[in-house]
């Protein structure tokens, strides 16, 4: 059973911050979080922030919603009930494929983008009625925050880092346990 | 940072090979007038030869306006993202003054009846007495003659004078030891945005004058747009591979990642723009069959088949497919190896812009001509670029978003 202190390190400004993390990451500690009232440029590398795979996903929203779009107008225009607009009979898909690739074009942005809106909405867990998992009120204001999860030995050295580096509050916010596993 | 490299040199080897371009390609061109006869025509004034000589200038004339117009934007959108790498986009856009001197030129040849890529320059096309009468030139021969020359010139004189000002304003600048009040960016900031202006109908009519009127029978509204977006990603393609170029030389060291990341995602975006118009175009006039407007595609169809698919796959699935992932588009030679191939494309492009309505059905493929032509302009577009790009140091200074470009990160 291994226990974690909860630290909160409170910064004014965004370049100590920055400072911080870049030491603290050097010294082997894992940054849990980090809260500020702005997005800041280029923070996801110094915090370790894995990159995004939402482009993954929307590839694969975008490739749904052509085939969706191919499969509808094939059935409704040539298979179902072939139409004949302006003289070009629709014996075939690819006799009129021009006709039909705005409305795939439209498919797969329309997917792709709403698919990546849902997928970040419920990766996050932005649903209606959700709690705000803000540590902090003040970093919606002007406060910039670290959260970080340590055990004691690792916590010493981030206070004296965070101290150092200029934060202007490190508070503990009580210890986490966690379960072994087996 | 390393002040020697502020200041470009023109590699020998980069000035040898544009020198030898234009001499093969000078070679190629005299070649092509004894080469492009057609026995049984005789009113046949080596047209083929003549419409390459036009697409090699037309092309790299656009690419020097398109850069002006990007120059432009930039001022006029205040955006900072690009100033570290403003003076090679300057470099390319200081070529439209060549490139319209050499339109000039080849109207002016036009105008005489040396060529005869015009078929409204032909004198007696408007008299309805003459053998060459043309009912439908003569209902529009208005829009012609000289009211033609007229805009014609004023094209000419506003882009090369915008360009001209911008860049000197630019240049100014740096002789200043502090420009406390950023006087010469607002001054270009005024003129970016007057540039939009004029810019956003001449290029428009410039393109129905020079390009659309090759084959005078036939109009389409969408055709300015398909033109400058042709020109737009041709100049993009050209302003990244030269920063790309002269960052492997050493030069442009303080460009970031994300600036070549976002000239990336410009090239990847305007391929999307180009082939949209260029679908929208062939599409609405596929849709209605009207002969009058379909007469365009059918040339194109008939005789030119196996250019008109690759123009569409190299320059539209080949930027989709190579450019999609953010790895690419920050691999250098991933960058270089696509923007040669689309710049091939896009010049491949104003030959099928040109040439049906030249040519026509004589057309017999690709050969050394279009090559010749090709390899001259390129030549003489480098040559002068590059020794632009010497003209002034490559970092600009007293500008008020060098800061945040030399840290511009996405």
């Amino acid at each position: 059973m291994a226990t974690k202190q909860i630290i909160h390190g409170v910064f004014g400004d965004e370049e100590p911050l920055l400072e911080a993390c870049k030491k603290l990451r050097a010294s082997g500690i894992r940054i849990k979080d980090v809260f500020t009232p702005f997005p800041i440029h280029g923070i996801d590398p110094i915090v370790g922030v894995p990159r995004t795979r939402i482009a993954i996903c929307a590839f694969i929203y975008g490739i749904t919603g052509t085939s969706l779009a191919t499969l509808m107008m094939w059935y409704m225009m040539v298979h179902d009930w072939p139409n004949d607009i302006g003289g070009k009979p629709n014996w075939a898909y690819y006799f009129n494929v021009p006709a039909f690739i705005p409305i795939t074009f439209e498919s797969t942005v329309f997917c792709a983008a709403h698919g990546m809106a849902l997928t970040y909405f419920l990766r996050c867990w932005l649903v209606p009625g959700a709690k705000a998992k803000n540590p902090d009120p003040r970093t919606t204001d002007d406060k910039f925050l670290i959260y970080l999860e340590l055990n004691d030995e690792q916590s010493k050295k981030a206070d004296e880092i965070l101290r150092a580096t200029g934060a202007e509050e490190v508070n503990y916010k009580g210890t986490l346990t966690i379960e072994p596993k087996y | 940072m390393n002040t020697e490299k502020l200041n470009f040199v023109i590699p020998s080897k980069a000035k040898m090979l544009s020198i030898a371009l234009m001499v093969i390609g000078l070679i190629c061109i005299a070649l092509m007038f004894a080469f492009d006869k057609q026995a049984d025509d005789p009113e046949y004034h080596h047209t083929r030869a003549w419409a390459n000589i036009f697409a090699g200038s037309f092309f790299f004339m656009a690419i020097g306006l398109a850069a002006a117009f990007f120059l432009g934007l930039q001022y006029a959108a205040e955006a900072g993202w690009a100033t570290t790498v403003k003076r090679v986009i300057e470099g390319v856009a200081m070529y439209v003054q060549w490139g319209v001197s050499i339109l000039l030129l080849f109207f002016i040849l036009g105008q005489l009846q040396v060529h005869h890529i015009y078929h409204w320059m032909l004198s007696g096309v408007a008299d309805a007495g003459s053998q060459h009468y043309d009912k439908v030139i003569a209902d529009k021969i208005g829009y012609f003659g000289v009211f033609w020359w007229i805009r014609t010139i004023l094209y000419m004189i506003g882009w090369s004078w915008f360009t001209w000002k911008l860049v000197k304003n630019s240049r100014e600048a740096d002789k200043l030891d502090k420009d406390t009040n950023n006087s010469f960016h607002w001054k270009n900031i005024k003129l970016g945005a007057w540039f939009m202006v004029v810019f956003a109908v001449t290029s428009s009519t410039s393109s129905w004058d020079w390009v659309m009127s090759i084959d005078t029978h036939w109009f389409s509204t969408l055709f300015g747009w398909y033109t400058f977006s042709g020109m737009w990603i041709s100049a993009l393609v050209t302003i990244t591979m030269l920063v790309v170029w002269l960052k492997r030389l050493g030069y442009l060291e303080y460009v970031t990642e994300s600036t070549i990341h976002d000239l990336g995602k410009w090239m990847f975006a305007i391929s999307f723009l180009w082939t949209y118009l260029y679908f929208s175009q062939f599409m609405l006039i596929w849709y209605s069959d009207i002969p009058e407007e379909v007469v365009y595609f059918q040339t194109r169809w008939e005789s030119y088949k196996a250019l008109m698919w690759t123009v569409f796959f190299v320059n539209f699935a080949f930027p989709m497919i190579m450019l999609m992932s953010r790895d690419s588009k920050r691999n250098f030679f991933f960058l270089m190896f696509v923007g040669t191939i689309i710049f091939i494309g896009h010049y491949l492009d104003v030959i099928m812009i040109v040439m049906p309505g030249t040519v026509g059905h004589a057309w017999t493929g690709l050969s050394w001509m279009e090559l010749g032509s090709f390899l001259f302009f390129l030549g003489l577009f480098l040559f002068v670029v590059l020794r632009n790009l010497t003209k002034a140091p490559l970092l600009v200074k007293n500008h008020p978003f060098l800061e945040e470009s030399l840290h511009h990160t996405t």
